[in-house]
């Protein structure tokens, strides 16, 4: 019987690039940025890493294929480098390569890698591309917000609940997103809003206004992990270990079978269950001390407060206005402002959120830290809600 | 048994736009235009055009009927997409029509949907049944009396020698290569000649020879002339041409210029399904079929017919479900006679895999899924493995047609980000009752209706996209939803 990855794995050291339009630079230039940092926060060299995992969705877009351009960018000493993609939870895929690798002992250290260069398309949004020669003879063209707008008219109808009332609680997630990335100097968006602009903004796909969508962003994030003994003997001392990873992907019930109802991720609640038995969690409200979510759309927050057992099914708009999941709430969410602040490009996303998490447990957040966590959870997901990729990762403290 | 019609359908957009506003757009360029701004006309959706009409008014002509006695379909229309791709075999597997089926494009006059309905009584003489369908949506250009005059819309026919409400009397044909306007591969619209010799050389001399003629061969007096559907000139010509042949003022049926516009190719089977929803068994209906000659059918009401009028399926039904519309540039940017800024999204390439649209034409074409042998599911697309999690079974589904399942609205947005010609663009996932759902585009909403989780949605056959790179087309099924009262 497996028993998991709790305790074998520990972060050596991660980097971030700052996310945002980043016109001045490649995707090249971008992985180097997030890479450096972490290198020397790990306190190793190129020559030390013996695997790389390279997670980018929209290679077309700028890299291309294979994991040439990583070992290319990077200089890597001809190891073995492996490009993974999995939708918009590319970037826990990476990591999950890395953490594996180390786990199995096939190596000592590994480099998990994320990089997203979306901002040379000529538009906002995500990049509409082709879905592929079957797909596009029946599948609807659906833009990232058309989809995950689905989940508010399914839910309201569930739930009974009035359109405004969720609208408001929408909107509450987005605001305190944007107060939290206000205080990031990583992020892309760093204005605070206020509840009414976030109400009243152009509708984009009802009822998400342009306000409940997340930043299309340049990116790259970078996470180097190992044994906790290597660790040890490179001289950390109070380390970060991984708890949790886990995945759930859908097999196409939600789409074709009449049983889901739309309005919550049966993928998020198998990882989920998963994923707190793999790291001893009982009370996830309770014991979690910090969450990051993929907050890709405010309504995909509010019911993934659910959809992770935090919140009551019904319930996370009551949660969400009391403050709950607010920087000063018992359960922050977003602190380093999320998907929708932070930014998202997306093959670097799963790892951006391990970054606070990590920097989080290390005391190291600046302004926006907070007291003492022992556990950080990230949610990653990609795809639609009919069809989707869903991972769930817990890191903290070493013996917790 | 006599040969007739057996069944009838009739299909309109549901948009008619004012000929106010036309006139109105107009009044700086063509003055003269005014006079024609009264009433409405039809005006088809960007994803609609001769071949999804066609086969909107199939689909209700064959409503509770068994369809595998059809063995043959006629598609009559002066503007079907393809010049090189039998629409009508399109059109076949859209209705899942047998296999073995005789397709037949009809095209190249107004009177392709009349010459259908005179080949498919000759070969219901012959016991066969067929399908007669006609359909148009012209293009025209902007300030035209055409645009004014214009409708969009298709009707059709079963044909055969069953039960018939309506039976042949006598058909006849006049061939005359009479050119009052033309249209040809190389141009997009009608080159019209002037109206008063159309009328004087044309209408007022080919109609009475072929009236004549069918009436002297049926042995038939002008005046036992209960209906008489003429789909050619206006309302003043064709009470001019009645009175000329001698048939009552009261039998010249509705030409419909009021509410729908000329329908070309269809017009005339068009206006035969509204005579029959008047006609009392033993009245004699006259269609005349006219461009390049004059197709004439005689046709006599049954008894039959008090039991099947159309209903929901027929001209009046179409003519009451209709949509107000005053906006002017929406019709020119429907048509491509607008160049509107649909932005970079818009430019992703659309080409067609032909190999894999083949392959996937049951689903594409038929909307046409799978039902599992083992445990019952139906599901779509058809999948190798069932997708019921207690059954799983293998290679256990058998096709099963989803396009008249009863459907309702499981998730939706409108959605304003993502390409499309009629923003915004409605989708989301629609169950099917019997079993199965799917996450497919939506058409024919209305804004300010809305939708609502839990409406009735049905299935309708449209175009999916343009490729205007190359000139192709993909046609798809949409929902369209149900809003009572309909």
């Amino acid at each position: 019987m497996a028993k998991g990855i709790r305790d074998k794995v520990a972060i050596l050291g991660m980097g971030c690039s700052r996310f945002g339009e980043r016109w001045d630079s490649n995707a090249e230039g971008l992985m180097v940025e997030a890479y450096t940092e972490a290198l020397s926060d790990a306190g190793i060299g190129t020559d030390d890493i013996e695997a790389a995992w390279l997670s980018t969705a929209l290679d077309e877009q700028h890299v291309g294929k294979s994991a040439v351009p990583v070992a290319s960018a990077l200089r890597l000493p001809y190891i073995p480098a492996t490009r993974v993609e999995n939708y918009c939870a590319s970037g826990t895929e990476s990591f999950r390569g890395a953490v594996y690798a180390v786990a199995a002992g096939a190596c000592d250290i590994a480099l998990a890698i994320g990089v997203e260069k979306l901002k040379d398309t000529g538009y906002g949004g995500l990049p509409q591309r082709t879905r592929g020669t079957v797909n596009d003879l029946y599948w609807p063209n659906v833009s990232a917000p058309g989809s995950f707008a689905q989940l508010a008219s399914a839910y309201i109808s569930k739930h009974k609940m009035d359109k405004g009332d969720l609208k408001r609680a929408m909107g509450h997630v987005s605001v305190k997103s944007h107060d939290n990335g206000a205080l990031n100097p990583k992020a892309h968006l760093r204005r605070k809003i206020d509840i009414d602009t976030v109400i009243n903004a152009s509708m984009i796909a009802e009822p998400l206004g342009l306000y409940d969508c997340c930043g299309v962003s340049d990116g790259s994030a970078c996470a180097i992990v190992t044994t906790p003994e290597i660790a040890r003997s490179l001289g950390k001392k109070e380390l970060i270990t991984v708890k949790a990873l886990q995945l759930s992907v859908s097999n196409g019930r939600e789409l074709s079978y009449n049983e889901w109802d739309g309005s919550y991720f049966h993928t998020t609640r198998v990882a989920a269950r998963k994923a707190y038995e793999e790291a001893g969690i009982t009370d996830p409200r309770k014991q979690v001390s910090m969450i990051e979510v993929h907050d890709c759309f405010s309504v995909t927050e509010l019911i993934t407060m659910e959809d992770l057992f935090i919140s009551e099914e019904g319930r996370a708009s009551h949660d969400i206005l009391d403050g709950f999941y607010d920087a000063d709430g018992a359960l922050p969410c977003q602190i380093d402002g999320g998907l929708k602040c932070f930014g998202h490009p997306i093959g670097a996303t799963g790892l951006r959120m391990l970054y606070e998490m990590y920097l989080q447990l290390n005391g190291r957040a600046g302004k926006r830290q907070i007291s003492d966590p022992i556990f950080g959870l990230t949610h990653n997901l990609g795809g639609f809600p009919s069809q989707n990729v869903s991972s769930v990762t817990i890191v903290g403290r070493e013996g917790a | 048994m006599p040969v007739g019609l057996m069944a009838l359908g009739a299909y309109l957009p549901q948009r008619r736009l004012q000929r106010k506003v036309i006139a109105a757009a107009h009044s700086w360029f063509e003055p003269a235009l005014t006079g024609l701004g009264q009433g409405e006309r039809t005006m088809a959706s960007w994803d609609e055009d001769a071949i999804t009409l066609a086969v909107e008014a199939a689909r209700a002509c064959l409503r509770h009927r068994d369809r595998a006695g059809v063995n043959a379909l006629y598609v009559g229309s002066t503007s079907l997409p393809f010049l090189d791709r039998q629409n009508a075999a399109l059109a076949g597997e859209a209705l899942g029509l047998r296999r073995d089926l005789q397709t037949f494009d009809l095209a190249g006059s107004r009177k392709a949907g009349t010459s259908a309905l005179l080949a498919a009584f000759k070969a219901a003489e012959q016991g066969e049944q067929g399908l007669v369908v006609a359909a148009d949506k012209r293009r025209t250009k902007a300030a035209s009396t055409a645009e004014m005059n214009y409708g969009d819309g298709a009707a059709a026919m079963l044909v055969g020698d069953g039960e018939c409400i309506a039976e042949l009397v006598e058909t006849h044909t006049v061939s005359v290569d009479f050119i009052d306007h033309f249209r040809t591969a190389e141009s997009e619209f009608d080159y019209q000649w002037e109206a008063r010799w159309v009328r004087d050389e044309g209408l007022m001399k080919i109609v009475p020879e072929a009236v004549s003629a069918i009436l002297g061969s049926a042995d038939k007096d002008v005046g036992d002339i209960a209906h008489f559907c003429c789909p050619v000139g206006n309302s003043r010509e064709q009470q001019a041409l009645a009175r000329k042949i001698g048939i009552a003022a009261d039998a010249l049926v509705d030409n419909l210029h009021s509410n729908c516009g000329n329908t070309g190719a269809a017009h005339p089977l068009l206006m035969l399904v509204g005579a029959l929803e008047r006609a009392q068994p033993g009245e004699l209906i006259l269609v005349v079929g006219f461009g390049q000659g004059c197709d004439t059918v005689l046709l006599r009401a049954t008894a039959a017919l008090m039991d099947q009028r159309a209903g929901a399926q027929g001209l009046q039904a179409c003519l009451d479900n209709r949509l107000h519309e005053d906006n002017y540039f929406k019709f020119l940017a429907f048509n491509g006679l607008i160049t509107m800024e649909h932005g970079i999204r818009a430019e992703t390439d659309k080409n067609t895999g032909l190999t894999t649209a083949y392959r996937n034409r049951a689903l594409t074409t038929s909307f046409i899924g799978g039902k599992c042998r083992d445990c019952g599911t139906p599901q779509i697309p058809a999948a190798p493995i069932c997708v019921n999690p207690t059954c799983a079974a293998v290679d256990s589904q058998d096709e099963y047609p989803f396009a008249d399942a009863s459907a309702v609205l499981r998730s939706y947005t409108s959605d304003r980000l993502t390409y499309s010609p009629s923003p915004p663009a409605w989708y989301g996932m629609v169950q099917f009752q019997e079993g199965g759902r799917i996450m497919i585009d939506f058409t024919d909403v209305q804004a300010e209706r809305g939708l609502e989780v839990g409406m009735p949605m049905r299935m309708v056959f449209r175009v999916r996209d343009y490729d205007h790179k190359r000139g192709f087309r993909r046609y798809y099924w949409k929902a369209a939803p149900v809003y009572s009262g309909e």
